[in-house]
C-alpha cells in the first residue's frame, strides 16, 4: 500500500507541471474564444453572455492549472480564495451591468439573429 | 453567540491560510487584528444570517457541484456559439417566479443564474426575476426550476424547497 502510494506521488511530481501547463494554456485558449464571442455578438446582452466564459470557465481551469504547479500548500490556500472571489465577484459585477444597462432603458435584441452576411460584426 | 464563533474560526482559517507564520510576533498580529475585526463587526450590527452566512456551509457545499456540472455544461453551449461560422443565437428575455425566501436565497439563484453562461439575470423585484438568455430554446422558465429548487434548498433549508 505504502508502495503504491509512493508510485503515486511520483507519477505526480512527474505529471503536475505538464499537466498544470497545459490547463493554463486551455485555459488562455478559453479567454481568446471569449473574447473573439465578444467580438461576434451583435449587441451588449449577448456581448455579456461571451465574456462570461472569461469569468467562469477560463479563470477556473487557469487557476486549476497553477493550483497543480504550486510548490506548497499555502499558495494553493491563496488560489483557493482567489477562485472564491472571482465566484462570487464575476456574476455580481456581470449583473450590476446588466442591471444598469437595463434601468438605462437599452433595448435587447430579442429574436433570432444570423442566418445573414452582418454588416459591421462580420469584419471581426 | 453562533455567528461570532463562526466569524472567528472562519477569520483564524484565513489568516493562517495567507500567512504561513507560526512565529509568536505574527500570530500576535493575526490576534488582535482578529479582535479588532469582531469587535467592528460587532458595532456594525453584521453579525447576522447574511454578514456571517457560514452556517449554511453544508448546503452550499452539496450544491456547489452540481452549480458546477451546470456550469460547464452551459460553457460548452456557448463556446460553440461563439466559434460557429454562422451566428446563430436566439437571444431573449424572460420572467421568472423564484421559490426563495430569504434574501440571501434569492441571490445564491440570481448568481447561479448569471455564473452559468448564457444566461444573466438582469433585474430582480420581490420574488420575480427578469433574465436574458443567448438561446430562446434553453431559457424557458422551466429550465430554471431545478437551480431555483436547490438553491432554496440549500440557503433555505429542507422547508423552503417545498
Amino acid at each position: 500500500m505504502a508502495d503504491l502510494l509512493a508510485n503515486l506521488q511520483q507519477f505526480f511530481e512527474i505529471v503536475r507541471y505538464p499537466a498544470g501547463s497545459a490547463l493554463c494554456l486551455a485555459g488562455a485558449i478559453l479567454c481568446v474564444i471569449g473574447t473573439i464571442g465578444v467580438m461576434r455578438f451583435p449587441d451588449f446582452y449577448t456581448r455579456m453572455h461571451a465574456a462570461s466564459i472569461t469569468d467562469t470557465s477560463g479563470a477556473s481551469v487557469i487557476l486549476i492549472g497553477m493550483a497543480l504547479m504550486a510548490p506548497d500548500w499555502l499558495v494553493v490556500v491563496k488560489l483557493v480564495v482567489i477562485f472564491w472571489l472571482v465566484f462570487l465577484t464575476s456574476p455580481t459585477a456581470s449583473h450590476a451591468v446588466a442591471s444598469a444597462a437595463h434601468t438605462a432603458g437599452l433595448q435587447p435584441l430579442i429574436g433570432r439573429v444570423g442566418q445573414k452576411p452582418d454588416d459591421d460584426e462580420g469584419a471581426a | 453567540m453562533a455567528y461570532f464563533l463562526g466569524l472567528l474560526i472562519a477569520l483564524a482559517a484565513f489568516w493562517l491560510g495567507m500567512s504561513g507564520h507560526f512565529e509568536p510576533l505574527l500570530l500576535g498580529l493575526g490576534a488582535a487584528s482578529l479582535a479588532v475585526t469582531l469587535i467592528l463587526a460587532y458595532r456594525l450590527d453584521i453579525l447576522d444570517r447574511e454578514g456571517v452566512p457560514y452556517v449554511r456551509v453544508v448546503g452550499f457545499a452539496l450544491y456547489f457541484p452540481w452549480l458546477m456540472k451546470e456550469i460547464v455544461k452551459a460553457n460548452w453551449t456557448v463556446i460553440r456559439a461563439c466559434l460557429r461560422a454562422d451566428l446563430d443565437i436566439a437571444p431573449t428575455l424572460v420572467k421568472l417566479k423564484t421559490v426563495c425566501k430569504s434574501d440571501l436565497a434569492k441571490v445564491t439563484f440570481a448568481n447561479s443564474i448569471t455564473l452559468t453562461p448564457g444566461t444573466v439575470t438582469v433585474e430582480i423585484d420581490g420574488d420575480k426575476l427578469l433574465v436574458h438568455g443567448l438561446y430562446e430554446q434553453d431559457s424557458q422558465p422551466e429550465a430554471f426550476a431545478e437551480m431555483d429548487k436547490r438553491s432554496a434548498r440549500a440557503i433555505d433549508g429542507k422547508g423552503a424547497a417545498a
